[in-house]
């Protein structure tokens, strides 16, 4: 009866219940389509500069690294502040299973879920917006290494800052705007370069300007890396900003998470 | 795994304050493996901060305690493999089925019971596909009585279980309990309801205002030698708890011409006895608490 088999057996039975939550499927799972669909209807067909590609292309790439907050951070700060509440932890922490196992769940159910979100992103933008997809192996893999660091930094803070709403109620209301900021301030509504500086400097103490910038390098062609601030894509930096991320986002769901509503013992 | 004394349940001189308030003054129990415990008290009494403390869940400030020969307050997961626990009403899980909830957690014990039969036990076979968050009140009670045997628990604590219940769920869930305590199951049960105490337990403590105040077998707590005698005068209702129960009726007779209205003489239950206790306790130590 290992932590990895009671984890794996905790990833089915949290996707039901994303899923079946019609607020959580909404909030988290379709509202990046919905925006992709909005903004591409309204500013896909523009061009950006003189450069050849279209907005449309330009923010394919920013949904889905928003894709890779909305499926771990959002949810699970919202998610976790509500079983708190609803006594779901308090009962799991009443049985053998590990901490280890109720984190291997979550973890699996955000990568299941991402991979959902973002195959119908891509597909949305192909079909309607003519999106070019990525063709070198280069690029692919790029894809894999920056989404999957990305949804590692941002779990573990989601499960960090699922102890700052006291109630599952208002959860959403401290959560979202901590989302909207920094994509508005990581180049995913705007393009990144046209931004006041300070905002450039803000967004990049934050792993989202990086998600997106990495990205960007997967779905436009090299070309366009003249357009970035830096002049370049900036991977490796990428990959240590993440990395430096995933570490603190440890030590704080490590420190601050718990079973129980503060105050109850 | 009894401890030292042979107990499955100890709780030896536990204290627990919040701030000002002192939910435990110092309290001591014992349950016999096999034993089931009923705790009964008003609203605010410690019977849930006691449980909890046994459960593991809570810190206490002194005192010994002993669940199967570990302290509760340093658990493992082997220990918590014997373990069941049914905490006070919860909806949580809303989104499962009753069948996905109870053969996933059958899934974090070594040794669970079989699943199907645990679902017969508590009479949710026709419930099996619903959502956890569609069923009664009595129902979601069953769920989670069921989540609290599925890993065949030593030791089973029922937190006010039969809250909610219509009075046939009730006698179905005390047939149920009574199934698991002829396996030899430990239990240690919190319930508001009297008669449940006298059904289900081997002996009960009554606790007020963090103090045991009485403990034994049911028949045995209070004065339950009296008997309670009522009557009316002039539409006024009487009662009065005696233990010469016929000198004080022919004595009662002198008073009126005939008939006593509506005389009733009947030996003192456990909820006289209970509600004797809470009174006396009010009245030695002043105020209300709870």
């Amino acid at each position: 009866m290992s932590a990895l088999r009671m984890g794996l057996g905790r990833i089915g039975i949290e996707l039901k219940q994303f899923f079946r939550d019609r607020e959580s499927a909404v909030f988290n799972f379709l509202l990046p389509m919905i925006l992709l669909v909005i903004f591409g209807s309204v500013f896909g067909g523009q061009e950006l500069g003189d450069s050849g590609i279209t907005f449309a292309q330009y923010f394919v790439a920013g949904m889905i690294a928003s894709g890779i907050l909305y499926t771990s951070f959002q949810n699970l700060a919202i998610s976790i502040p509500m079983e708190r509440e609803d006594g779901t932890l308090k009962r799991l922490q009443g049985t053998p299973m590990p901490r280890s196992a109720y984190f291997i769940g979550k973890i699996g159910m955000v990568f299941v879920a991402y991979i959902a979100q973002v195959t119908i992103l891509i597909a949305v933008g192909v079909i309607f917006y003519g999106i070019d997809l990525p063709t070198t192996s280069v690029a692919i893999f790029t894809f894999i290494w920056v989404s999957v660091l990305g949804l590692i930094a941002w779990t573990l803070l989601g499960i960090a800052y699922s102890v700052v709403p006291r109630q599952g109620k208002g959860a959403a209301a401290l959560v979202s705007p901590v989302v909207l900021v920094l994509q508005f301030t990581s180049g995913v509504f705007f393009v990144f370069s046209d931004l006041p500086q300070w905002m450039q400097t803000f967004a990049s103490l934050f792993p989202l300007k990086w998600l997106t910038q990495a990205m960007r390098s997967v779905f436009l062609p090299d070309t366009a890396a003249a357009m970035e601030v830096a002049g370049s894509f900036e991977l490796g930096m990428t990959a240590v900003v993440l990395v430096i991320w995933i570490g603190i986002g440890a030590v704080l769901a490590t420190v601050f998470f718990r079973w129980t509503p503060r105050g109850a013992n | 795994m009894p401890d030292s004394a042979g107990s499955a349940i100890t709780a030896i001189d536990v204290t627990k304050t919040y701030g000002d308030f002192t939910a435990l003054a110092g309290v001591s129990i014992h349950v016999q493996p096999g034993e089931c415990l009923a705790i009964l008290g008003p609203n605010g009494a410690g019977k849930t901060t006691l449980t909890e403390i046994l459960e593991g869940y809570r810190d206490r400030d002194s005192g010994e305690v002993s669940v199967l020969g570990v302290d509760p307050g340093k658990p493992n997961p082997a220990w918590k493999a014997k373990i069941g626990i049914v905490l006070q009403q919860a909806s949580d899980m809303a989104d499962l089925t009753v069948g996905e909830t109870i053969t996933h957690f059958a899934k974090y014990y070594p040794n669970p019971a079989n699943v199907d039969e645990v679902i017969g036990a508590v009479g949710l076979v026709e419930k099996v596909n619903a959502r956890n968050g569609k069923l009664s009140g009595g129902q979601r009670r069953r769920l989670d009585v069921a989540l609290g045997i599925i890993g065949n628990p030593e030791v089973l604590f029922l937190d006010e279980p039969t809250t909610g219940f219509d009075p046939e769920a009730r006698r179905e869930f005390w047939v149920l309990i009574d199934r698991l305590k002829s396996e030899g199951t430990t239990i240690l049960l919190t319930t508001h309801y009297l008669d449940e105490a006298q059904y289900l337990a081997d002996r009960v403590a009554v606790i007020a205002r963090g103090r045991i105040v009485a403990q034994g077998v049911p028949d045995s707590i209070g004065d339950r030698n009296n008997a309670i005698v009522s009557w009316t005068n002039n539409g006024r209702e009487f009662t009065e708890s005696t233990a010469e129960p016929t000198a004080f009726v022919q004595q009662l007779a002198t008073q009126f011409s005939g008939e006593i209205p509506q005389l009733s003489v009947r030996r003192a239950s456990l909820e006289d006895a209970y509600l004797e206790l809470i009174a006396q306790d009010r009245d030695t130590n002043g105020g209300d608490h709870s």
